[in-house]
């Protein structure tokens, strides 16, 4: 049998789950400072490994000319390094894919922080770490502490020089190893004026902005600050692991609030140290007002810097939405248990407080038991960054539109004067116009049209008419009044217009979600599921939409609708693919691989990644990338499809489980069945055989003849035995297809009856058949054999002798097959019984017992194939009947 | 009974040691002379040589497929072949008539089947070069069937039947073939012309329609018989 051979496979299989879900180890030599030795640390190491025969190679390198480095790079095979061509100078990278290719068991990267040449596949040399990570590759890397994304602001502060190339802290807690390289700062300076460690001409300007001794001594105590919190963490973790149900160090929750300005990402950077601090999970929480919509396309992107800076260091985000920011994030704080929120000090004068209210004041008033941090939210270090006010762009027709309003306005108001109304009446249609405009065209045009009335009221409807001259000085205090009230009901309406405006949104996002959830919901093939959720997502974000889907082997199948041609190419699908690797989004937009023509976004359900979203030219107000809120929208409708799609693969996995069980018993029972069924009549033929075969055999014919005949009898029955066996493992597998032709139900029977001739000897057959039997659609094979088996059951079960009817009729468009004996009957309770596999009926001799029990769970399964039914039943008058029925299709009945 | 230089030569073309003793013993049994041949390529070389009556041909050989063996055979010669298959694959059944085997045996099968289908086939081999001597045969008869091809007549026990014109020419084709089994598509071919493959139905249909008129009991045939998903055969003997 195959029972070792299959285990084996088993074994492959789950080692090749184990490699394929190995990742590779990081190792970070860190210091805190260039020329403290890290490179040199990690070739030592290097050599080390080598010297055991670790397959490794050098990726980079960074060639900083000291000779004690290259002589440890001797004798290391090395992986050449890519040409990047980047604004006419050639720069040397790191080769990702040629590393991929190579699959080494451990490569050296230099200088995780780094940023990649723009035509690379990533942005961040991290992120080549982390796909070598996750194709099981090892790697050597090395950092320096100020280029820590949470530390950045301190070290700006400590030394003054600003860092451009940060690495996310989650980058350096993932590490599996950080191995800390120090060196004195003394002699570092040393090292340093010795020209070890940058090349001469540079090492005077390098010393005087970074290689200070005050700098080098706070930059040593951070590193060395970090590597001892990293190993408290260690210890902690373990003593976690080995009482598992003791409860979360602390039970904070930290929640953060941000804004569209610079300063923000310092105040997420606090909040990221304090949740690290108190090994706290946090939230950073964007809240979105009526403001926002005035926001400049610069505040934008650095909303969107801000949110993905926060999400970078390892936040959840979330965009809240009210006009009351205190109020919001107080009753969010609230629904998520947050113990702690980190507001930024605001930096504007008391008398904006007086009037808008404080912030800080009303979260104070409301927090009670959650404690409110302010941190100062200070200048970028680099200087103010220039912004553009915030300025809506200037819609013309809306102030023509505006016009024509105010001057309608002041042809009613003429009439009405001249109709002999007050100014003060006169005044309000004025503000009528006022308000409708607002109301209409927002904020702009409103404070124009205020303007506007009181010109217009001015030249014609006070006296004198027709000049701005006011000969009441009365007047001015009513344009005064006028102006006021006329510019707080315009500002008044259009925040109303806003504010309805963004409920609209947000209505509409909860709209789109809900839609999504609830067509999921309903069962539908995959096929299906992805059109309507492809569908639904490009309504709302137009442009192009395509969900591609992994195939067994993990790669992701080519879209399926027109629509999703542009993931198509080969450029395409190596992101959508890179993304489905690595769960993170990529394309359009992010970090990794912009340059690609659409945004794709990872599909992940609850346990894996089931597919891709991509979302190529979405609608955008400035055609830039989508703006946060619509992100967020976006990644919760994806989420919601990948649950959808994820349930749908996961009921397809419980079935074929199920269909396994089965198939396994159904093999199971095979075997034992088949083992005893083929041994009984094998051990007669042997036995047969052998006697005839002995010395002294039987000498008289007519024994000799008996053992003949057992012999060839036992042969019939296991010729019989294999068939149904043969017959069931294919109906089983599946393998067997029907070939249905339509043709009359006599000619099988009279196959039938030909093949059975022997078995059918001495049995009086009676057959009634109405004349008009039409031709039915039937495999005519399969056909042949359920009446063989049931005739063959009825010869089997009945005493010998005992007639046998065969009955064909057509009733509603079925034709009725059946064969009915007189022998004993079915017991009651076993009319349905019988239908199973390996049962045997309970009547009938010794010869009916021999039967595998297999006869009538092949016709059942036959007989289903067709579309029709078998059941059976006791007889009046004695005997059992055997009923089955054929759909007799419209096309066959008219055929001649 | 015993064989000399004058009783039929048959080969045997089967890889299986024991089906091919099993074969010569029933075989030689029955006074036939028997050359063997254990792969493709051995039997068409040796009906090559010493070309016999009949051959007895595996399907399932080590070197050749036995389709190939058939085709190769039938380039220079018209001796009967009869295949033997296991039962269940019928559609091989049915392509090795189609490239001019003359009939098919399944395994497992017993000594009368056997000679039965070596009877007919060297019957049938005898009847085509009698045909090419004399000329059409002008009488066919079996059991109480008879046509009497010249007057275009069919009688059974002795009473007139009357035919449609294609039950007629189907009934001939069979009784031209008696004791082969005939596929589908040939019969097709021959009653209704090439060109009229694919129409299986007309034939069940006529095929029915003959059956009752001559057979006693449709249901229990005498004379045509179903070979379920290959084709028909009309008995001779």
């Amino acid at each position: 049998m195959t029972e070792p051979h299959k285990t084996d496979e088993v074994l492959e299989q789950v080692r090749a789950e184990q490699q394929q879900q190995r990742r590779g180890k990081l190792k970070i030599f860190f210091g805190y400072a260039a020329g403290v030795g890290k490179t040199y640390s990690m070739l030592e190491a290097a050599q080390a490994q080598h010297k055991l025969g670790v397959d490794l190679v050098v990726g980079y390198v960074e060639p900083h000319g000291r000779p004690e480095t290259e002589a440890l790079l001797a004798g290391l095979p090395a992986l050449p390094t890519r040409q990047v061509e980047h604004r006419g100078v050639t720069l040397q990278e790191f080769d990702l894919e040629g590393a991929l290719a190579r699959r080494p068991a451990l490569v050296l990267v230099d200088e995780l922080a780094h940023t990649n040449a723009p035509s690379l596949r990533h942005a961040k040399r991290w992120q080549d770490v982390d796909d070598l990570i996750a194709a099981g590759i090892d790697v050597y890397t090395t950092l320096n502490v100020q280029h820590l994304e949470s530390l950045n602001d301190i070290i700006t502060q400590i030394t003054s020089v600003v860092v451009r190339e940060t690495l996310p802290d989650a980058v350096f807690e993932r590490a599996d190893e950080v191995e800390l390289v120090d060196l004195p700062p003394d002699d570092l300076l040393v090292r340093l004026r010795e020209g070890k460690i940058y090349v001469a001409a540079q090492a005077e300007r390098a010393m005087d902005n970074f290689f200070r001794r005050a700098n080098l001594i706070a930059l040593r105590e951070l590193a060395l600050r970090l590597t001892a919190d990293r190993v408290h963490v260690q210890v902690q973790t373990a003593r976690l692991e080995r009482a598992a149900d003791l409860p979360w160090a602390t039970h904070e929750t930290i929640l953060v609030c941000f804004g569209s300005s610079p300063s923000s990402a310092k105040i997420i950077r606090a909040a990221k140290r304090m949740a690290a601090g108190f090994q706290a999970p946090w939230i950073a929480a964007h809240i979105e007002t009526s403001r926002d919509s005035w926001m400049s396309r610069a505040s934008r992107l650095q909303l969107l810097r801000n949110h993905r800076l926060a999400e970078q260091l390892g936040a959840e985000t979330v965009t809240l939405s009210g006009d009351s920011v205190a109020d919001e994030v107080i009753n969010y704080a609230r629904s998520r248990n947050v113990t702690k929120i980190l507001v930024g000090k605001p930096h504007r004068s008391r008398w904006i407080d007086l009037l808008r209210g404080s912030l800080v004041a009303a979260l104070l008033r409301r927090s009670g038991d959650i404690d409110v941090y302010v941190t100062r939210g200070a200048e970028e270090v680099e200087g103010p960054r220039v912004e553009p006010p915030p300025r809506p762009r200037i819609r013309w027709p809306d102030y023509g539109s505006m016009a024509a309003i105010i001057l309608l306005c002041t042809g009613l108001a003429a009439l009405l004067q001249w109709c002999g109304l007050r100014e003060i009446n006169i005044v309000m249609v004025f503000f009528l116009g006022v308000v409708f405009v607002a109301a209409r065209y927002g904020r702009g045009p409103a404070a124009a049209a205020s303007v506007l009335s009181i010109l217009l009221f001015d030249f014609f409807l006070v006296p004198p008419r027709f000049s701005f001259a006011v000969s009441d000085t009365q007047y001015l205090l009513t344009f005064a009044v006028m102006l006021v009230v006329a510019l707080v009901i315009s500002t008044l309406t259009s925040r109303f217009r806003i504010q309805a405006e963004s409920s609209r949104n947000r209505e509409r996002n909860t709209e789109a979600l809900y839609q999504l959830t609830r067509e999921l919901a309903g069962r539908m093939s995959n096929r299906e599921l992805v059109a309507t959720a492809e569908r639904l997502i490009q309504n709302l974000y137009g442009g192009r939409v395509a969900i591609l889907l992994p195939d067994d082997k993990g790669i992701l199948k080519p879209p399926a609708s027109p629509d999703g041609a542009f993931a198509a190419s080969e450029n395409e699908r190596a992101v959508a693919q890179w993304t489905l690797e690595h769960r993170k989004p990529a394309g359009s937009g992010t970090d990794t691989l912009p340059h690609a023509a659409a945004l794709y976004l990872p599909l992940v359900g609850a346990q894996q990644a089931v597919g891709v979203l991509g979302l190529a030219n979405p609608r955008t107000e400035d055609g830039g990338p989508l703006p946060a809120d619509r992100r967020q929208l976006l990644e919760a409708l994806v989420q919601q499809a990948a649950l959808a799609v994820e349930r749908h693969l996961l009921a397809e996995q419980a079935e074929k489980v199920l269909m396994q069980i089965e198939t396994e018993r159904l093999r199971g029972s095979l075997l034992s069945s088949v083992s005893h069924d083929l041994r009984t009549p094998l051990a007669v033929i042997a036995g047969a055989s052998s006697t005839l075969l002995e010395k002294n055999r039987p000498k008289d014919l007519e024994t000799q003849r008996d053992l003949l005949y057992s012999i060839y009898d036992e042969a019939e029955r296991m010729t019989r035995l294999v068939e149904n066996v043969l017959h069931i493992t294919r109906l089983e597998s599946g393998a067997m297809v029907l070939s249905k032709q339509a043709q009359p139900l006599e000619e099988v029977l009279s196959s039938v009856l030909v093949h059975l001739e022997k078995t059918l000897q001495g049995r009086p057959l009676n057959m009634k058949f109405v004349d008009t039997l039409p031709m039915v659609q039937f495999d005519g094979i399969m056909i042949e054999q359920v009446l063989a088996n049931l005739l063959d059951n009825a010869v089997k079960y009945t005493p010998a002798g005992s007639p046998i009817d065969i009955i064909m009729g057509i009733e509603d468009n079925e034709a009725v097959i059946e064969v009915a004996d007189r022998g004993p009957g079915l017991k009651t309770g076993e009319e349905q019984r019988i239908f199973e596999k390996f049962v045997r009926g309970s009547a009938g001799g010794s010869e009916a017992r021999r039967g595998a029990g297999l006869g009538l769970a092949i016709c059942r399964a036959i007989i289903q194939a067709h579309g029709g039914r078998i059941w059976a039943a006791n007889r009046p008058g004695g005997g059992a009947r055997f009923i089955f029925t054929l759909p007799v299709g419209e096309e066959t009945s008219s055929v001649v | 009974m015993t064989t000399d230089s004058t009783s039929p030569l048959l080969l045997v073309v089967e890889d299986d040691a024991p089906m091919r003793r099993f074969l010569r013993v029933a075989l030689t049994a029955a006074g036939y002379r028997i050359n063997e041949a254990e792969t493709g390529m051995d039997g068409v070389h040796k009906a090559a040589m010493q070309p016999p009556d009949a051959i007895l041909l595996d399907l399932g050989l080590p070197d050749i497929d036995g389709l190939e063996v058939v085709r190769r055979v039938r380039d220079w010669s018209q001796v009967p072949i009869v295949v033997i298959s296991a039962r269940g694959q019928e559609k091989d059944k049915v392509v090795a008539l189609d490239v001019g085997a003359d009939d098919y045996l399944s395994k497992p099968f017993g000594v009368a089947e056997l000679l039965a289908r070596v009877r007919v086939a060297l019957r049938h081999a005898a009847r085509v070069a009698s045909r090419s001597a004399t000329g059409e045969a002008t009488r066919f008869a079996v059991g109480e069937l008879e046509i009497d091809l010249a007057a275009r007549r069919v009688t059974c026990a002795g009473t007139e039947i009357h035919l449609t014109p294609i039950e007629y020419r189907l009934l001939t084709t069979l009784a031209q073939h008696a004791g082969k089994v005939l596929t589908h598509a040939f019969l097709l071919k021959e009653v209704w012309g090439p060109g009229s493959e694919g129409e299986a139905h007309n034939l069940r249909v006529f095929l029915a329609a003959l059956r009752r008129k001559i057979e006693a009991e449709p249901a229990r045939p005498r004379y045509l018989l179903t070979e379920q998903g290959v084709g028909y055969r009309l008995v001779d003997e």
